[in-house]
């Protein structure tokens, strides 16, 4: 017997398939194919998928999306006060040029993912999809068939970017659904530091399903941050997949500050010696927000060392979640791997699901994880009120000072004063 | 200025405190010393207002006012201070910004208008020198990391800047050596005024060769058993508790 009623996930990839791939090269179109071939196989995953126990994607596989509609946008109340960066603006998954900044920076090559696609260079093409093709994931796959486009950035050899790239990825329109995509390449010795901020104007219950692919070649130094602030009813589905080669540094730092539904995915695979990775999180949760953030480390050669601290808040009815994997693969001798997730829960009817997950195949190595929920500390409390702090003050000031830690290491002045006054702003 | 009478007071259903007559009055020091377990601390937490304890009989009368219905943070703003034996690390918080919060919220309640920019960093700058306090660690979260004597002279230089009517300082010469104890007694007398008034928690007779008390007082299972000058502290320190225990007990 055949069924014509289509399933929730093709309902869901039908809004994809007026996108138009056809001036992209062959080899462009092939890998569109092959995830798309990938997708028969997979669907919507159930709690019974541990990947996804804790994150019911009902929200998204029972809405109807449609493709974003072009509105007239002023980027001005989403700009970062002070921060002298390159602005690039992506509206609804594509590059609009009318509102991006024109000047290029010396070492630097930016353009659009599909100009990139185009000109087909080299060190693009043979890193674009690679890590990220054949994964058996259903978003990163969708990702892979239907990503619209995105910004491409990569620093040349022996360069420091003169200042920061800040990326602004826009949504709109109710119920718009969009897939976009970044590659970020950082050539040997290089150094660069890229703000993206995730935002939605006039549009309720968007989706979007974002990748970057980043690649931190050799002794490069590259500092990537993430900030979703996009309004209460907003779905993401965001991965970023890193690849890191020897001596090099990467740091990210992920603000979360509301979401109907947001989930991170990180992954890191160190595949040479002395590199060093930093993951710092914060996020946020109020009302019925959900708000998950998957981590994976994967050590695969020795003499690394990675550091991870997310922290959460949450209140109202939200929920978090945090599972962060650190694999020490048995060549990794030496490594070193610290890991904690903080949380505090402002009422009874918040919850954490935290799980941190060590699998440790080198026996030379220094790993620790640690995990902590709670609320403030009631002597901390009393000690501030001793000195003449009303105790709701008293509250906020312990709340802003737990969460603003965690992001403590954003080097980027401008941006680290936003993020701080956001947090205080939120607890006021 | 201070007036207890008759306070009683428990922790979990146990009564520690079992009526505390003290009166106080501006410009006296007053010191209350005691074995262990004798309720010093608990004095101390009860007259800031710990909600931990309940307060079952007495009164407590500061400049007029009934205190035990006030929050902790209305006493502190009525001006007393209490500087903790255990100071409490606070992660993330600035000494800095901590003041000023406490400032400008004490400054509302008075009806005043808060402090500006300039008095706030040149009040700052005077009170660290006076408890020799490196003015790097009044810009670092409170007491993380601190030393105890750090902690302890940051204690201080939180009096200093919060200018109580009364100081309460609750064994804050423990785990101090002595040129740590010095630099503390000595802020405390250069804060001291016929204006104000301050009570010395102490379980050695050292401090008091520091801050020399106008009253020591003998706290011993919840009640004071014995009040005098200074030289009953150097009596206690030659003859130890048991005197006084016996004493008690012969009593």
């Amino acid at each position: 017997m055949t069924t014509t009623e289509l399933s929730k996930k093709d309902k869901f990839l039908s809004v994809f398939s007026s996108q138009d791939y056809s001036d992209e090269e062959n080899y462009y179109i092939s890998l569109r194919t092959q995830a798309k071939e990938e997708l028969k196989n997979l669907d919507f995953p159930t709690s019974k998928n541990e990947y996804w126990k804790y994150t019911r994607l009902g929200k998204i596989s029972n809405s109807d999306f449609c493709l974003g509609k072009q509105e007239s946008i002023d980027i001005n109340s989403f700009l970062i006060p002070d921060l002298d960066a390159t602005v690039l603006v992506v509206v609804n998954g594509y590059l609009d040029e009318s509102l991006s900044s024109k000047i290029q920076q010396n070492g630097v090559t930016v353009c659009s993912l599909s100009h990139a696609k185009k000109t087909n260079q080299d060190s693009f093409s043979k890193r674009f999809n690679k890590n990220t093709a054949s994964k058996n994931e259903l978003f990163l796959t969708i990702n892979n068939a239907f990503h619209s486009d995105g910004i491409f950035i990569e620093i040349d050899r022996n360069h420091i970017a003169e200042k920061p790239f800040h990326i602004l990825n826009i949504t709109t329109s109710n119920q718009s659904a969009t897939i976009s995509r970044n590659v970020f390449i950082s050539q040997p010795n290089s150094k660069l530091k890229i703000v993206e901020s995730f935002v939605n104007l006039n549009g309720e219950a968007n989706f979007q399903n974002h990748v970057s692919e980043i690649f931190v070649e050799e002794n490069a130094h590259l500092e990537y941050n993430k900030i979703q602030e996009k309004s209460n009813n907003n779905f993401s589905v965001t991965t970023e997949q890193v690849q890191q080669k020897a001596n090099s540094n990467f740091t990210i730092n992920t603000a979360t500050f509301s979401g109907a539904l947001v989930r991170n995915n990180l992954n890191v695979e160190i595949e040479a010696e002395n590199c060093e990775t930093h993951l710092y999180g914060l996020y946020l949760a109020k009302n019925k927000d959900h708000i998950d953030n998957h981590t994976v480390i994967d050590h695969k050669e020795p003499h690394c060392n990675s550091f991870e601290v997310y922290k959460g808040v949450l209140e109202d009815e939200s929920t978090g979640v945090f599972n962060g994997k650190v694999f020490v693969r048995p060549n990794a001798q030496k490594t070193n791997a610290f890991q904690q997730n903080n949380n505090i829960l402002l009422n009874d009817t918040a919850t954490i699901y935290s799980k941190p997950e060590l699998e440790i195949y080198a026996d030379d190595v220094k790993c620790s994880h640690g995990s902590t929920t709670g609320q403030i500390d009631d002597v901390a409390i009393f000690y501030l009120q001793s000195r003449g702090i009303g105790k709701q003050s008293a509250l906020k000031l312990m709340i802003s000072a737990f969460a603003k830690d965690a992001l403590d290491k954003i080097s980027i002045e401008p941006l680290h004063d936003f993020i701080n006054l956001k947090i205080e702003q939120r607890f006021e | 200025m201070l007036k207890i009478k008759d306070l009683h007071a428990t922790i979990n259903g146990k009564e520690i405190l079992k009526g505390i007559h003290l009166e106080i009055k501006p410009g006296e020091v007053h010191a209350i010393m005691g074995p262990n377990g004798s309720g010093k601390s608990t004095l101390s937490s009860v007259l800031a207002g710990r909600e931990e304890y309940e307060v079952t009989k007495g009164t407590v009368e500061f400049n007029g006012k009934n205190i035990l219905d006030l929050s902790p943070e209305d006493r502190a703003r009525e001006g007393i201070f209490l500087a903790f034996q255990y100071p409490i690390e606070i992660p993330g918080v600035s000494n800095i910004n901590f003041l000023k919060t406490a400032i400008n919220e004490t400054r509302a309640y008075q009806g005043k208008e808060p402090i500006s920019a300039k008095e706030f960093l040149a009040m700052v700058k005077e009170k660290s020198a006076l408890v020799e306090l490196d003015s790097k660690l009044a810009n670092r979260s409170v007491n993380e990391g601190f030393s105890g004597g750090e902690k302890k002279r940051n204690e201080i230089f939180q009096m200093a800047m919060l200018n109580p009517k009364l100081a309460i300082l609750d064994e804050t010469d423990s785990g101090l050596d002595i040129d740590a104890l010095r630099i503390v007694a000595s802020g405390v007398n250069k804060l001291k005024t016929p204006k104000n008034a301050t009570v010395v928690i102490t379980h050695y007779q050292r401090l008091l060769d520091y801050i020399v008390p106008d009253f020591v007082h003998v706290l011993y299972n919840g009640k004071i058993v014995k009040t005098g000058t200074k030289e009953l502290a150097l009596e206690l320190e030659e003859k130890g508790y048991d005197w006084i225990k016996n004493d008690t007990i012969n009593a």
